[in-house]
């Protein structure tokens, strides 16, 4: 343990900032606006004090070690940052500060401000624990911090205890993540008894192992880790807690929080010996399946959280596409491909968390402003929240990988892998790799189906809604958290070789000896660009010139194609929007529930018409298995009658059999 | 520099002229005398003199739609190359920054139709999206199959591989006019022409583009007629290039791709006459089609 | 001749997934009317011209080209339908079907060990994707007449097949098949006709019935 104060221990007193700022609040008592101010404190000073620590590790790729004292207990509190840590740190720090910052006016609702200090203890516990379970040094830290992070965020998730479908939903992750926790749990005893300690410096001894070792260990985190991430088909928990929980909280989960559980799935790659290459095809495919039906369901969803939610799953596909591809092209031979298609992965990670936070925020804020999130109830608010709805927009072209944001760079350096790869390969395996970009290609343009309807029917036309017309712009300071991440997608995607470059070091602990994405694929691109701004300077010189000379009449109403008075009851409506795509391109499998009112009788009764988007892997394939084992352990049940003489013959017999067991063997 | 002006000039220059041949080719089949070739220069320099007409509904995305329509496609022809003439910016992958350009274009275009809250506009808004959800994957394997042809990652290279006339005696002859197939099919569906959507009806339920232009008047409708001129432009040059020998003597490839250009609109009033529109629901069909055929193009070359 | 075979066993595939995409029973028989005439084709162009190519393209032309397509369009003609109406499985999903089929046909085709002159020829590929193209129209469709057509489009797989091996292969068998093919159709033309009489329909789900 080095004595002077070093990088780390920033890293931990950001920590214990969190700490500070979840404990504090609770000793407020009914002081509600200073333990706002307090726990709000806690956060930013937080992530101000981790921010500088995160950046250091990734420029200087250096890796500390910090063993704080824990007297009384044998257990090693162990952390340790290298530059991955520290790539996963960046992001959460980053974000707990535009969370917290926004938080503060988001919360001031009066039926939430009574909470305060709850949710600010649980906010900086699960900040606190996000950056523990990134800067774990062993298998039992992690695991806590893990746990922690998981109960924290549930009881995020179920802030607003009166809603029925926030503890539904809450319920749910709950389930889900501690199903996932089980396998986790799994992976880290099996390499214990494996590698003797629960260091995660000893499971070098895990390179070792046989392919069919590894094999088991791959599944065990694959599950473990792609619960919590949200990969499909195991996201069934992600979108109905995303939309339930408070907004900043969903930003929260959705930018970093199960980013973590890609840096857990990363850091065991790092452990295992190579896996065979249809490993890296299978996630692949996981990927891409899941962003091609987390995209279809994202454009068909009625609640604006719920289809952001979704968005999720997509992106998550993306990376967990790169990711997978790295895996199958670094199995195969092709280096540079991989090398570009992990960069690719990685940067994703950065990119979706700054631009699903800003989409979360600016959903929040629609949310503050009128009170729903039934996107066929909003409509209008490009005017009535002017700078709102230029970040939404800033955030909704970042996500459907517009040029120039930076989702733009990301994909285009996975595309850039596969394609790489699809030349250097032959025959069917150079098909895989193009149909993989293929797909890709068409998530592409389903991204805009679902991005156009959120932000077109919300931001645009006519309010549909009494609410949406009583709309009000934000405060300054939930303006200002959603810029912040605003204003780094637009930085990356202007200038892509900083993050590259920043890239370089986490790269080197996956894959060592890989070359540098930069120097596959020259960025920024090899161009004369300043033709280009004046071409773009004229043009906009241009529409300015022509503004100018021509009038605008304003003051009409909008061209109602002949009818005398169009209303805003005559607008396209979201589950308008995407009908055609819904029932000409999807299939069958995102249809939601439609329940039709009966045929008509002679005697005409009430009838309801009613439609219910359940996630279809939910409801057919998780429901029906849960249902059928409740139904197993029902059948179990009857073992226990409660009469003391059927115990005493149950502890009998096991005590004949066990007797029998070892008179026998 | 020289390959800069040259394509500006083409693209601002010989854009218009395209609908209007097409105009043409569709009113001689039908016995008629047309309007002149240079119809639309003429509308757009009317267009552009005129005062407008703002719907009270309407916010800045309603004016940066036009705008944003007629920048990219000006980008986009410095990307591509005009037969003989290079593209004047070209890096690695600047193909993937072709197709995500008009995604931008798309998406304002889109925004700005959503933006005027007319049920109209939102219908055409909502079928361009779903119907560029088909699109977008065939001009992406149209691209990759020459990124495998060339073995290089630029928009120049690509096409310059398949340009110097080994066209049809290399073995990969039938991806490449399978390609141009599909593109051809793409240039109809995107700057919708006849089998997808009617340019010349205005107000019909089943029409895609023009309905979402439908508010824009005076220099905001100029911008999206010329933007929409461009982009036919630049799609024809896909094909063009993909068909067209070059012979080395810069001029008369020019002269020949300029000529190809104007081929490829008569082919499209050829088309225009003689087919119908497709039911709305035949239009996914056709679409996927494409795709599956592109795909096809693929696999001949892979093997 | 090696290009003029490609080519036309290249319209032969393409012409496939037309099928599958589409829903007009006219365009349908003319499409298969048209892949057996390119198909008729190839024994010229892949023996040369002599009697026995010159035989056999002449028969499959008048069969397959002119009096099958005949008689079903005479068949469509006299129960007065045009279109089928709804497949089993839709036109955009057996189109990807086929597509996919095509596709394992080629990957197949590679690993199959075949004489070297026809590694690179598309024969195999063509012959296998035709008649996993037959056999999805026999699957997905109701209407018995696309079940006949379903029929020809893999009788012409074989054809495909048959023309490999015509010199392994007496042409006593290539007329077996074609003959077989045309008791078949002449079969389920008078099938047909009788199912129309009896229910009105040509639909093949109505035969269920007949099962009790």
């Amino acid at each position: 343990m080095p004595t002077s104060p070093s990088a780390i221990h920033l890293v931990l007193l950001a920590i214990l900032l969190f700490f500070a700022g979840a404990v504090l609040p609770m000793a407020c008592g009914r002081r509600q606006r200073l333990a706002h101010v307090m726990g709000m404190a806690g956060a930013l000073a937080g992530a101000l004090a981790g921010l500088p620590a995160a950046l250091l590790f990734l420029l200087t790729g250096q890796t500390e070690h910090v063993q704080p004292v824990w007297p009384g207990t044998g257990l090693q509190f162990a952390l340790s940052v290298d530059a991955l840590a520290a790539f996963f740190l960046l992001p959460v720090f980053l974000l707990v500060f535009c969370c917290a910052l926004y938080a503060h006016r988001y919360l001031d609702l009066p039926s939430r401000g009574g909470r305060a200090a709850r949710h600010w203890f649980f906010f900086n516990v699960l900040a606190a624990s996000m950056a523990l379970v990134v800067g774990a040094a062993n298998s039992f830290v992690f695991l806590v911090a893990w746990e922690v992070m998981s109960l924290s965020s549930f009881f995020l998730v179920v802030h607003d205890l009166g809603d029925e479908q926030a503890r539904r939903a809450g319920w749910l992750y709950l389930v889900a993540t501690h199903l996932g926790t089980a396998f986790l749990f799994g992976l880290f005893l099996a390499e214990y008894r494996l590698a003797g300690s629960l260091d995660f410096s000893s499971f070098e001894v895990l390179r070792g192992l046989p392919p069919s070792g590894a094999l088991v260990f791959f599944a065990l985190a694959l599950i473990g880790f792609g619960t919590k991430a949200g990969m499909f088909p195991l996201h069934c928990w992600l979108p109905e807690a995303h939309a339930a929980a408070p907004s900043h909280v969903s930003a929260l989960m959705s930018g970093v929080m199960i980013k973590t559980a890609l840096y857990g799935l990363l850091r065991i790659c790092t452990f295992l010996p190579p896996l065979p290459a249809w490993c890296g095809l299978l996630l692949a495919g996981l990927g891409i399946s899941g962003s091609l039906y987390g995209i279809a369901l994202a454009a068909l969803q009625p609640d604006l959280k719920k289809s952001l939610a979704y968005s999720t799953v997509e992106n998550i596909g993306i990376i967990l596409l790169g990711i997978g591809l790295w895996l199958y092209c670094g199995a195969t031979g092709h280096p540079g491909a991989a090398a570009l298609c992990l960069a690719g992965a990685l940067l994703h990670v950065w990119n979706h968390a700054l631009f699903k936070s800003l989409l979360f925020l600016g959903a929040g804020s629609i949310l503050h402003a009128t009170g729903t999130r039934t996107i066929s109830k909003l409509g209008g608010l490009l005017r009535r929240m002017p700078v709102t709805g230029i970040l939404l927009l800033a955030g909704g072209a970042a996500i459907a990988a517009l040029p120039p944001l930076n989702g733009f760079v990301s994909e285009l350096l996975i595309y850039l892998g596969l394609i790489k790869a699809g030349l250097a390969a032959a025959g069917g395996q150079a098909f895989v790799f193009m149909l993989f970009a293929a797909l890709l290609a068409l998530t592409g343009g389903m991204v805009l189906l679902a991005v156009t309807r959120l932000l077109g029917i919300t931001l645009g036309g006519e309010p549909l809604s009494e609410m949406s017309a009583r709309a009000h712009e934000s405060s300054p300071s939930m303006l200002a958290a959603m810029a912040i991440p605003a204003l780094v997608c637009l930085g990356i995607g202007i200038a892509p070789q900083v993050p590259l470059a920043l890239l370089a070091k986490p790269m080197a602990i996956l894959a060592p000896g890989s070359p540098n994405p930069a120097a596959v694929i020259p960025l920024p691109f090899n161009a004369d660009w300043s033709l280009v701004a004046l071409l773009l300077t004229a043009i906009t010189v241009f529409g300015l010139f022509l503004r100018r000379r021509s009038r605008p009449q304003p003051g009409q109403t909008t061209w109602g194609c002949g009818f005398s008075r169009p209303s805003a009851r005559m607008a396209y409506t979201a589950g308008g929007y995407s009908q055609f795509a819904q029932d000409e391109i999807y299939g069958r499998g995102p249809q939601p529930k439609v329940e039709q009112p009966d045929r008509l009788g002679f005697f005409p009764a009430l009838r309801r018409f009613h439609r219910e988007f359940r996630d279809p892997v939910l409801a057919r394939w998780f429901s029906p298995l849960f249902i059928r084992c409740a139904g197993l352990a029902h059948t179990c049940h009857r073992l226990q009658a409660g009469q003391m003489n059927i115990y005493l013959t149950y502890i009998f017999l096991a005590t004949v059999l066990l007797l029998g067991w070892s008179f026998l063997w | 520099m020289t390959n800069f002006l040259l394509h500006l000039l083409l693209i601002f220059g010989l854009a218009p002229l395209l609908p209007g041949v097409i105009a043409r080719t569709k009113a001689v089949i039908a016995g008629r005398k047309g309007q002149p070739l240079t119809q639309l220069y003429r509308d757009l320099w009317k267009l552009f003199r005129k005062d407008l007409v703002l719907s009270r509904t309407t916010t800045w995305i309603f004016r940066a739609g036009p705008l944003i329509g007629f920048a990219v496609p000006v980008l986009g022809a410095l990307l591509l190359p005009f037969g003989p003439a290079a593209a004047p910016l070209s890096f690695t992958g600047d193909f993937v920054l072709y197709v995500y350009l008009f995604g931008l274009a798309r998406f304002f275009t889109i925004l700005a139709a959503l933006d005027t809250g007319s049920s109209f506009e939102g219908m055409g808004a909502a079928r361009e999206a779903t119907f560029s959800i088909l699109v977008e994957p065939t001009i992406f394997v149209a691209f990759i199959i020459l990124v495998r042809i060339s073995g290089d990652f630029s928009l120049n290279a690509m096409f310059g591989a398949v340009g110097s006339g080994k066209l049809l005696q290399s073995p990969t002859a039938f991806s490449l006019i399978l390609t141009a197939f599909c593109l051809f099919i793409v240039l109809l569906a995107e700057n919708c022409r006849i089998p997808f959507d009617d340019p010349n009806t205005h107000l019909e339920l089943t029409m895609i583009h023009e309905v979402m232009v439908l508010d824009h008047s005076g220099p905001d409708f100029g911008l999206i007629l010329y933007g929409t001129a461009m982009k036919l432009l630049l799609s024809s040059a896909m094909v063009v290039n993909l068909l067209l020998p070059v012979s080395g003597n810069l001029l008369l490839d020019l002269t020949a791709f300029c000529g190809a250009l104007l081929l490829i609109a008569v082919a499209v009033g050829l088309v225009e006459s003689a087919m119908a529109r497709l039911r709305l629901i035949r239009v996914p069909q056709l679409l996927i089609g494409t795709t599956l055929l592109s795909f096809f193009g693929l696999i001949l070359l892979l093997r | 001749m090696t290009n003029v075979t490609s080519s036309l066993l290249l319209a032969v595939i393409l012409l496939n997934f037309f099928i599958l995409g589409t829903s007009r029973l006219g365009a349908c028989i003319r499409v298969v009317a048209l892949q057996g005439a390119l198909l008729s084709l190839l024994p010229l162009f892949l023996y040369g011209v002599n009697i026995h190519s010159l035989l056999l393209s002449a028969g499959a032309l008048l069969l397959k080209g002119w009096i099958i397509p005949w008689l079903l369009f005479r068949a469509i003609r006299q129960v007065k339908i045009r279109r089928e109406i709804e497949p089993r499985i839709g036109y955009i999903t057996s189109l990807m079907l086929g597509a996919l089929t095509t596709a394992i046909a080629f990957i197949f085709a590679d690993r199959l060990p075949l004489q070297p002159e026809h590694m690179q020829s598309l024969f195999i590929p063509a012959a296998l994707s035709t008649l996993a193209a037959g056999f999805l129209m026999l699957i997905t469709r109701r209407k018995a007449i696309t079940q006949v057509l379903g029929y020809l489009i893999f009788e012409n797989g074989i054809f495909i097949f048959g023309v490999l091996l015509t010199e392994a292969m007496p042409l006593m068998v290539e007329t077996g098949v074609l003959l077989d093919l045309l008791v078949a159709i002449f079969v389920m033309g008078i099938v047909m006709n009788h199912i129309n009489r009896e229910y009105s329909s040509i639909n093949t789900e109505h035969l269920c019935l007949l099962k009790e």
